[in-house]
């Protein structure tokens, strides 16, 4: 069903957006999931909780189409589903988790912040990190996959 | 207000990621695999999510200020510094690796499992080590 999953990706993706417009709406922040989430962790002060309460309301959107049993997941190998499997086991996700933290640490930004909220923004510096993200992760899936054929 | 404002922005942004197919690795993965049976499904999420964000943006930004904050918070730096673009490659290799960037990792708490735990306490030492590399702007 590909265009089922396109409709979906297309509504989960105005979804996103009117959240970003919220949070700049309302309270004049950036939605950058990495930003908020590390700010949350690391920082002191007064942004403490909404940080805490986007966490909140991050988990619990997943969480609550889980619990009321809506068939409105977009999985690929399971379209019941709302959450897939990991991809790979517990070294490589190690690894991975290192690399993203640390990359968008020192990128300042995601996929939501440079991606999303940073191509809407018409950012340069936005779009070239999303340009490199992308591309750098298509060559290691590339390289993973079908050069050294693991199952990442 | 400040908090309900958060977590309805967390709460939107969540479910936009689990309709959209954004918390299954193997959507991402597929999307990246350009060499192999492509699935363009991120290609329709980013460009809802763009579109809808540049749209609202501009409706929003009318205001002299936001609703709950005096003022608009937004990067000002305009220079494409290595940092930069080098923290982009180091996370272009993770989220290659994992199918995860850190929204639907984060968003996958529900269905946690030992990769994930994995992947999201090495994602938290990643940004404390991104900090004493870099300290806070």
């Amino acid at each position: 069903m590909e265009t089922m999953s396109a409709l979906q990706g297309l509504l989960g993706g105005v979804l996103i957006g009117l959240s970003a417009t919220f949070l700049m709406g309302l309270l004049g922040r950036i939605a950058g999931i990495s930003g908020i989430l590390s700010g949350l962790i690391f920082e002191r002060g007064g942004d403490r909780p909404w940080r805490l309460a986007f966490l909140l309301g991050l988990v619990s959107g997943p969480g609550l189409l889980m619990l009321s049993g809506l068939d409105w997941g977009n999985v690929a190998g399971d379209s019941g589903a709302t959450i897939g499997a990991p991809a790979s086991g517990l070294t490589t996700m190690l690894v991975a988790g290192l690399l993203v933290g640390l990359g968008t640490g020192l990128g300042s930004g995601c996929t939501s912040g440079h991606g999303v909220c940073g191509l809407a923004r018409l950012s340069l510096r936005s779009m070239a990190a999303t340009l490199v993200f992308v591309l750098v992760a298509m060559l290691t899936v590339f390289v993973a996959r079908h050069l050294l054929g693991g199952s990442a | 207000m400040k908090a309900l404002a958060g977590y309805l922005a967390g709460l939107l942004f969540g479910l936009g990621l689990a309709i959209s197919g954004m918390t299954d690795p193997a959507r991402v993965i597929g999307f990246l695999d350009v060499a192999g049976d492509w699935d363009p499904t991120l290609v329709f999420v980013l460009g809802g999510a763009v579109i809808t964000t540049f749209i609202g943006y501009r409706l929003v930004w009318r205001r002299q200020t936001p609703l709950f904050e005096s003022r608009f918070q937004q990067p000002t730096r305009r220079d494409l510094y290595t940092r930069l673009l080098g923290g982009a490659a180091l996370f272009g290799i993770g989220w290659g690796l994992s199918g995860y960037c850190p929204g639907p990792a984060v968003a996958s708490l529900p269905g946690l499992s030992w990769p994930l735990a994995a992947f999201l306490v090495a994602m938290i030492a990643g940004w404390w080590l991104s900090r004493r590399i870099r300290p806070s702007q």
